[in-house]
């Protein structure tokens, strides 16, 4: 009897779940995976995003209000650094405190120098902040980033609980399931283009899918791009090197542009994904091992290069995931191959969400859910105008070079110290440089005396 | 509040303590320290994370961490001509000068003896220069600051000789904010 008053409803719900899944799927389809087809775009995002910004100088003016209530200060970051550092070198700075007249060879003063400059690193220094996500100026509503706690109203803390909902509830379960749809079309679709015979067909097929796909991925993390100067999008024949935050980058510009990846062969999910993709066009896997060979990784490459048909490299020389207020080392390989390389400059708006994976505290999985619960991923791309090795230069120099050109355009710091620190420790020669320099201080001026 | 620092800059100091201890554990240990690129190619380095850690302890806590840290302060006009009642204050200039003696002072006896001293300038300069120079650099440093003729350092020499620096200044970080 109990049974027979659930059917009724049974068939009700069946028929409600039926209609709001095609209704979702339809709208899904339209909106999203359609234009991704395509390569157009209704504007929603754009919208979504300054209505975004407006709510976040709301909430950052409450907290002010909040904190001068109370007579206190906000806590306010400051990416530049919070001690006055200056940059005289060390032998300027000990002949000051020398004071010119009858200089001994060694002043018990000296040391104030490696003191002074011990401590100011252990109050701020230049590498190990590059490793932890930047901090924001102005709060974006997401509890990760926010150093104020003290100084939310109960408005703020309802407009927070709102956005928790939204982002969970209905944006984190849209973008998981168009992630889904975006890889399962890539394999799927690549496998079937890798069953053409090689030719012009297949190569423009491959283009189309590869874009198709990445495009919905795009969408899948509700990123925002803005491409600047794309009349210098890298060619075939070249290697694009890129500034590394996430590996989302891969998809920002592999959206916009057809490129051959670069990696190690992976396992599970990933090496499916590879192998799939490797069917429809050229991209380099490397196996573990052979990664350690740095003349077979060098060949690989410069072959691939050579070949006029295959697509434009994409490498990230840092290594490494940096948190995208500095661009550091650049790995001199993809430098000495000798071909054209084709800068790009990729740099997120924080406010929207914190791109930057810490893979030393976040696993893959953890990452892709925080970013698939922040508001949106807003970036700029700037193409920059490719760069050859000049007559004279090597690889290091370079790299250098281009290192700086790509910080200079996304507004970033350009810094020569390894991405490598953040897990491996400093090398020994730049203590020794720097005991060198301070020997030629003591000997110098015996130097000076011997001459007397 | 001995440490006159305030408490922006203690805020500021916290957040910083908290990003260096990877242990999570609430204190720092020297491998902490190490950590920091610009402070393992100081040649003096293992000497001024040494300064952190009191004798014989392998971990220092936030309030050990901003103590020390406040001999760096900056001594401010007004402080210098007031009347301290309370104790001298850590970024005084004679507790400036007393943290850079603890540098050159291995074993902690509060004097520089001649193998503390060649120690410590064979830290500073590596390889590069031989036993021997290195030897008569000491010699004549302790010569010229040593006046009761016990062929060491003790701290009253040690300040006689700095007398005409302005360290002051030479150890004082300036927070921007």
């Amino acid at each position: 009897l109990f049974l027979s008053y659930l059917f009724p409803f049974d068939s009700l719900i069946c028929m409600l779940l039926g209609i709001s899944f095609t209704v979702w799927f339809t709208l899904l389809l339209v909106f999203i995976i359609v234009p991704a087809i395509f390569g157009v775009s209704f504007g929603i995002r754009r919208v979504y995003m300054k209505s975004l910004i407006k709510l976040f100088e709301w909430a950052t003016l409450r907290m002010e209000r909040g904190a001068k209530e109370k007579n206190q200060h906000l806590y306010k970051p400051y990416s530049n650094g919070i001690i006055a550092k200056e940059p005289v070198s060390l032998e300027q700075e000990i002949q000051e405190m020398r004071r010119g007249s009858a200089e001994p060879e060694f002043d018990m003063s000296d040391i104030f120098y490696f003191c002074r400059r011990g401590v100011e690193s252990i109050v701020d220094d230049e590498v190990t902040k590059r490793f932890t996500a930047e901090e924001l100026e102005s709060w974006n509503l997401l509890t990760r980033s926010n150093y104020n706690f003290h100084h939310i109203s109960t408005r703020l803390t309802a407009l927070w609980g709102m956005g928790v909902l939204i982002r969970y509830g209905f944006l984190l379960p849209l973008r998981v399931t168009l992630a889904f749809t975006g890889v399962g079309l890539l394999v799927v679709l690549t496998s079937i283009v890798g069953l053409f015979p090689n030719g012009r067909m297949k190569n423009y097929l491959s283009d189309k899918v590869h874009l198709m796909c990445y495009r919905i991925c795009v969408r899948a993390l509700t990123a925002i791009i803005t491409y600047h100067d794309s009349e210098n999008k890298p060619k075939n024949g070249g290697i694009c090197v890129a500034n590394h935050t996430s590996p989302i980058d891969v998809i920002i510009l592999a959206s916009d542009g057809c490129y051959a990846m670069v990696g190690q062969v992976h396992g599970g999910l990933m090496g499916v994904i590879q192998r799939a993709m490797v069917k429809a066009c050229p991209h380099i896997w490397f196996e573990r091992s052979e990664v350690k060979d740095r003349h077979l990784v060098a060949k690989r490459l410069s072959d691939h290069v050579a070949d006029e048909s295959k697509l434009p490299i994409l490498i990230f020389p840092e290594g490494t995931c940096i948190n995208n207020t500095s661009v550091m080392m650049f790995k001199k390989g993809s430098f000495e191959i000798g071909c054209t390389v084709y800068p790009v400059a990729i740099k997120y708006d924080p406010r929207f969400g914190d791109a930057f994976w810490n893979s030393s505290k976040f696993g893959m999985v953890n990452y892709l859910l925080h970013m698939m619960s922040s508001w949106a991923i807003v970036c700029s791309v700037w193409y920059l105008p490719p760069m050859s090795r000049m007559e004279g230069e090597d690889a290091v120099q370079f790299a250098n070079r281009v290192k700086a050109a790509i910080a200079r355009k996304g507004g970033l710091a350009d810094l020569l110290w390894d991405g490598g620190l953040k897990r491996g420790k400093v090398k020994e020669v730049f203590k020794e440089e720097q005991q060198k320099l301070y020997s030629k201080v003591l000997v110098g001026s015996s130097e000076d005396r011997s001459r007397s | 509040k001995k440490l006159n620092i305030s408490h922006s800059q203690i805020t500021r100091l916290y957040s910083r303590f908290h990003s260096l201890d990877k242990g999570e554990n609430g204190a720092l240990s020297r491998e902490d320290f190490q950590r920091i690129p610009e402070l393992a190619i100081n040649p003096l380095g293992d000497r001024i994370i040494n300064a952190f850690f009191p004798e014989g302890e392998d971990q220092v806590n936030f309030r050990g961490f901003m103590r020390t840290l406040a001999h760096f302060r900056p001594v401010e006009d007004n402080e210098k001509n007031k009347d301290l009642t309370s104790g001298e204050p850590l970024n005084s200039r004679t507790n400036k000068l007393h943290f850079a003696f603890q540098l050159y002072d291995l074993d902690r006896d509060d004097k520089i003896s001649r193998d503390e001293l060649l120690q410590v300038l064979r830290m500073m300069v590596g390889v590069n220069i031989s036993d021997e120079q290195l030897g008569s650099i000491a010699d004549r440093t302790i010569q010229e600051a040593d006046t009761n003729g016990d062929m060491c350092i003790s701290f009253s020499e040690f300040t006689k000789v700095l007398e005409k620096v302005d360290v002051e200044q030479k150890m004082s970080i300036r927070f921007l904010h």
